[in-house]
């Protein structure tokens, strides 16, 4: 097994990893919506690379679009633009960069033997 | 800590986002009795215009995260102060450790005959039923000339009723301008159509009309009561707290009542003796409460109390005192400009001013009220003037700049310096300042000029160029993806700004389909899924219907398949069907019945040409002089797919009768008994703009070829999100026909080959999309479960289609 990445792994009980895709179903760049235990999770692929996983839910429209944001940078921050209204989400915290108020659930990733993985607990 | 807001406007909310702000964790819940979440009160009569982003859910705020508990459309009847709990109208009881009264004020009705015929303007119901009685109207009345008062009239105004406004005092809006102003003011309001009756009372309301205290009668289909208001204290008053002999809850610098476990922020709150009916000191008061709550000492201590009237289009603006021991005064009566200002008896300090017709003074002097003069008072009369905009630069930094929101320019500065601000939205986000009514924009603008940040022109943070710059670079290096060219030219991943323009330029350039490789990652969301978002996240589909002509055959398959997918079917402005409630992993098979049976992509989702209308034309019309219906396809066929900086449209008319609205339109065709007379810049939308005439008397082919070059140069040159109608005053008619009928710049052949380019290689992106699998992959709603829809798509009937269920806001 080749742990290729893994955002921050918590103290307490072992995790649960739900695999997802292929990491080369994902299009860099883009986002994909999955379907995780009844959440739904939207589930990127940054430009290197690297995974995100927050909650697809946009919390101004309450529509399950954010995985159809466009993906970019903030300054240094990797960030998604909901496709509804154009909020900016910062993908490392969540936090609504336009309203640090609001924030959309993050989630960890990992890839394993080529496939995404995500952790809802 | 469980806190208890009563009353959910816009104190309570901004009460709420402090504590979010600040990671309040305890129980906080918020009791509304009206029927939704806090709304822009401010901002409330552009409810009555229609515009897109007006409406009831657009003017809401989102629940701040804080909250863990929403009461809506449920009033608060009681407190129980010994016992710590409030009960609402619905039976609820609800214990608190801490209670905000957060009541508002109501609008006062005198005590009149007939009172209960009218209407007041206070909330979003109100202005609901006001414009439902006004379809039936033709006659409005407006008692109260004050600044709501005039902004209720021009709403009915605009709702199309003759209006009158019945002013008790000796001028219009007493309590802002001196009588000087007040005439003036008159002046306009009556050019705008409105009649102003002053120095008389409201005697008594019958049906059909008002009678007031002079005898005189006014027909009144509507009459809005717009006589003041009163703070709502009754639940202080019946809990026995303290309040003012004229009303409003009486509370301390923290805000705290005669209970200190009671505070009470806003219109209901009497400050420093003092109630205050404006939204930014309310806002002010609702910080100080939260920062109290959480054990801070902030203090409110009084607050500015300018005031600049908008929407009517004349400007009225007063701050300060209203008298002084010297004062200076300018009048024009002709144009309509009266300015005042009040100095102090040594001439040595502003004390406060008044001005209508001409406000630019307002915005530069408002900070410097109590500080020494910086010129002589009559300069200052036309500070601002010379259509620089309010010189923010020349500010002290304690200055208030934003009164809505009380933001100075010191904090303003720091913003632009700490944050990297380059833009007027990034200090509205930073600071808040400019967010909500806007007046003090123009100081924002100089504040950033005067920091040193170039506005307008930087794309968006990753590319410090123009839309028209980064197409010339695209062009000229002949860059063809957006990876080489934030590499070479820019910095960073992009956003959603950069990455649109930039896959339109690369659109324009060089053809090809715009879901291609790394392109697709650059598409907003209706170019990636080449149909329209809609509010619940499904999507909707237009197939082309060039000139607004079908065949009988071609209707019945869209009828067929609207219904075989349940789809909301609705025949749109642009001639042509939609439908509507489509979800992601529909759109390949509804768009393989409609390819099947000769459809093509309408583009109604992409930056590109979307209609060209028609009327019937000469073919059946017994006016018509040429065939409108056949060069209307022939334009829609040509230019199909062209992408572009914003949307075109165009229409063609069979005469100078214009059924088809061609004026109205990016570039519009009226026939002639010669040929065809292009007109060129119309915009309906936000801001609308009769289109100008261009070229007369053209045959089809010298038409075509002046369309292409304009088109051309308008997707070279114009500015991102820019409709031909904006560009076109940037540029100037003039320019515009030098450049492309007398070819000033030498660059036609070039414009030509590029349109030519366009229509060679034109097609269809939809048949293109369902014939590549490897397309096809991203039309699922969930990676995992490719079969499965989204769950959270529900639909209810309404007139025998669907509709999509509302979804629940922001709640925690
Ligand atoms: C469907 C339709 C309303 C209808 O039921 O009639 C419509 C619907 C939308 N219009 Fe429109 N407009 C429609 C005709 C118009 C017209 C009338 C016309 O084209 O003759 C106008 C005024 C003419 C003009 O554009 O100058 C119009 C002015 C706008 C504007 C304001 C543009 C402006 O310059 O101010 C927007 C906002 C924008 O584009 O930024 C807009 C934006 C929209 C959007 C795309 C809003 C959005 O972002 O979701 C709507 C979604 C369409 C969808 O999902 O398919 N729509 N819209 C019409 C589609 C016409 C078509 O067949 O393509
Ligand atoms: C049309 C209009 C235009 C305006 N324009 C401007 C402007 O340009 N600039 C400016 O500064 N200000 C303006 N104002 C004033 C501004 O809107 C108010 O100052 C602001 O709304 C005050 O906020 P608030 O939360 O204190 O009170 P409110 O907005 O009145 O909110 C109080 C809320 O509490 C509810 N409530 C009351 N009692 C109870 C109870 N017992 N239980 C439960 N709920 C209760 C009410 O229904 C209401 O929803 C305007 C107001 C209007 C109506
Ligand atoms: S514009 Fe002229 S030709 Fe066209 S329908 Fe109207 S009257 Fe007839
Ligand atoms: S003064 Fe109203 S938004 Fe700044």
């Amino acid at each position: 097994m080749t742990t290729v990445q893994s955002v921050e792994a918590p103290t307490g009980a072992a995790r649960n990893w739900i695999p997802i895709c292929a990491h080369a179903d994902l299009i860099p760049e883009r986002g994909a919506a999955a379907l995780v235990r009844g959440r739904q999770i939207a589930v990127f692929r940054a430009f290197d690379g690297h995974l995100y996983a927050v909650g697809n839910r946009d919390p101004y429209s309450g529509a399950y679009v954010i995985s159809r944001g466009i993906v970019g940078t903030r300054g240094e921050e990797p960030v998604v633009a909901t496709p509804m209204h154009k909020q900016v989400f910062s993908l490392v915290t969540g936090v609504c960069l336009d309203d640090p108020a609001t924030a959309v659930p993050i989630y960890p990733t990992r890839v394993t033997n080529g496939t995404v993985e995500v952790s809802v607990e | 800590m469980r806190i208890v807001v009563a009353g959910y406007g816009p104190a309570a909310h901004r009460f709420a986002e402090t504590l979010a702000a600040r990671g309040f964790t305890g129980g906080l819940t918020l009791i509304g009795e009206e029927p939704r979440s806090a709304y822009d009160r401010v901002a409330l009569t552009s409810y009555l215009s229609g515009r897109p982003g007006t409406g009831a859910e657009d003017l809401t705020y989102p629940v701040p995260p804080a909250v863990t508990a929403v009461r809506l459309a449920d009033r608060v009847t009681a407190i129980d102060r010994a016992r710590r709990a409030v009960t609402t109208a619905s039976g609820h009881e609800e214990p608190y450790d801490v209670l905000v009264l957060a009541t508002g004020s109501a609008p006062f009705v005198p005590p009149v005959p007939g009172a209960e015929r009218a209407f007041v303007y206070r909330t979003i119901e109100d202005l609901r039923a006001i414009r439902a009685a006004s379809e039936h109207a033709t006659t409005g009345v407006v008692v109260g000339g004050g600044l709501l008062g005039l902004e209720a009239a021009d709403a009915l105004r605009g709702l199309g009723l003759a209006t009158h406004v019945v002013e008790m005092g000796g001028w219009l809006m007493p309590r802002q301008v001196d009588e000087g102003g007040g005439a003036v003011l008159r002046g306009h309001i009556e050019r705008l159509g409105l009649t102003v009756h002053t120095g008389t009372g409201l005697d008594r309301i019958e049906p059909g009309r008002v009678v007031l205290a002079d005898g005189t009668v006014i027909d009144a289909g509507v009459v809005v009561l717009s006589a003041g208001v009163r703070p709502r204290d009754e639940l202080a008053r019946a809990a026995g707290l303290d309040v003012g002999p004229r009303g409003g809850v009486v509370v301390d610098e923290g805000m705290r009542t005669s209970d200190p476990a009671v505070y009470a922020v806003g219109e209901c709150a009497l400050a420093g003796g003092m109630v205050y009916g404006l939204v930014g000191p309310c806002n002010t008061m609702a910080e100080v409460a939260a920062d109290r709550v959480l054990g801070g000492a902030a203090a409110f201590t009084g607050a500015d109390l300018s005031a600049k009237l908008k929407l009517l289009g004349v400007d009225v603006a007063s701050f300060g005192q209203l008298s002084g021991a010297l004062d200076v005064t300018y009048m024009d009566p002709v144009a309509g400009v009266y300015k005042k200002l009040f100095i102090s008896d040594d001439a040595r300090t502003l004390l406060g001013g008044v001005c209508v017709g001409d406000a630019a003074p307002y915005a530069l002097l408002r900070p410097m009220v109590g500080s020494e003069l910086t010129a002589q008072p009559s300069d200052l009369l036309f500070a601002g003037a010379q259509g620089a905009g309010p010189d923010g630069a020349g500010y002290p930094d304690d200055a208030q700049v934003c009164s809505c929101n009380n933001v100075t320019k010191g904090e303003i500065r720091s913003a632009i310096a700490e944050q990297g601000l380059t833009d007027v939205a990034g200090v509205k986000k930073c600071t808040r300042a400019g967010a909500s009514c806007g007046s003090c924009v123009p100081a924002l603008v100089s504040i950033l000029a005067a920091e040193g940040v170039a506005t307008g022109k930087a794309l968006c943070e990753h590319f410090p160029y123009s839309r028209p710059e980064l197409f010339e670079i695209v062009r000229v290096r002949g860059i063809g993806t957006f990876s080489q060219l934030i590499a070479e030219h820019g910095q960073g991943r992009g956003c959603e700004v950069c990455k649109p323009a930039v896959a339109s330029i690369l659109a324009s350039l060089n053809g090809g389909h715009v879901l291609e490789g790394e392109r697709a990652a650059l598409q907003d969301t209706n170019d990636h899924f080449l149909a329209n978002i809609q509010k619940n996240g499904t999507y909707s589909v237009v197939p082309r219907i060039p000139g607004g002509e079908i065949t009988p055959e071609k209707l019945i398959v869209i009828g067929e398949v609207a219904r075989d997918f349940g789809l909301y079917t609705k025949i749109t402005g642009g001639q042509r069907i939609d439908l509507f409630g489509a979800r992601v992993e529909e759109l390949p098979k509804i768009w393989k019945r409609l390819v099947d049976a000769g459809f093509e992509s309408g583009h109604a989702y992409g930056k590109a040409l979307r209609t060209v209308k028609s009327c019937v034309g000469s073919t059946w019309c017994r006016y018509g002089v040429q065939d409108s219906v056949g060069m209307a396809i022939a334009l829609e066929l040509r230019y199909r797919g062209l992408r572009s900086p914003h949307k075109i449209k165009s229409a063609v008319s069979g005469c100078a009768r214009e059924c088809a609205e061609a004026r109205s339109k990016d570039f519009g065709i009226i026939a002639t008994e010669n040929g065809w007379n292009l007109y060129v810049g119309g915009n309906g939308g936000f801001k609308p703009r009769h289109a100008d005439l261009l070229a007369q008397d053209l045959s089809d082919d010298e038409l075509i070829r002046v369309i292409d070059r304009f088109l051309m140069f308008y997707i070279r040159t114009a500015d991102r999100l820019q409709r031909t109608a904006a560009w076109i005053e940037a540029i100037g008619l003039g320019h515009l026909r030098e450049v492309i009928i007398e070819d000033s710049l030498g660059i036609c052949a070039d414009l030509d080959a590029g349109m030519e380019r366009h229509v060679n290689d034109y097609f269809d992106e939809w048949s293109a999309t369902i014939a590549d699998p490897e397309k096809l992959r991203r039309f699922v709603s969930f990676v995992n479960a490719p079969g499965t829809p989204d769950p959270s798509i529900v639909f209810e009937t309404e007139r025998d289609q669907i509709k999509p269920v509302l979804l629940e806001v922001t709640r925690r």
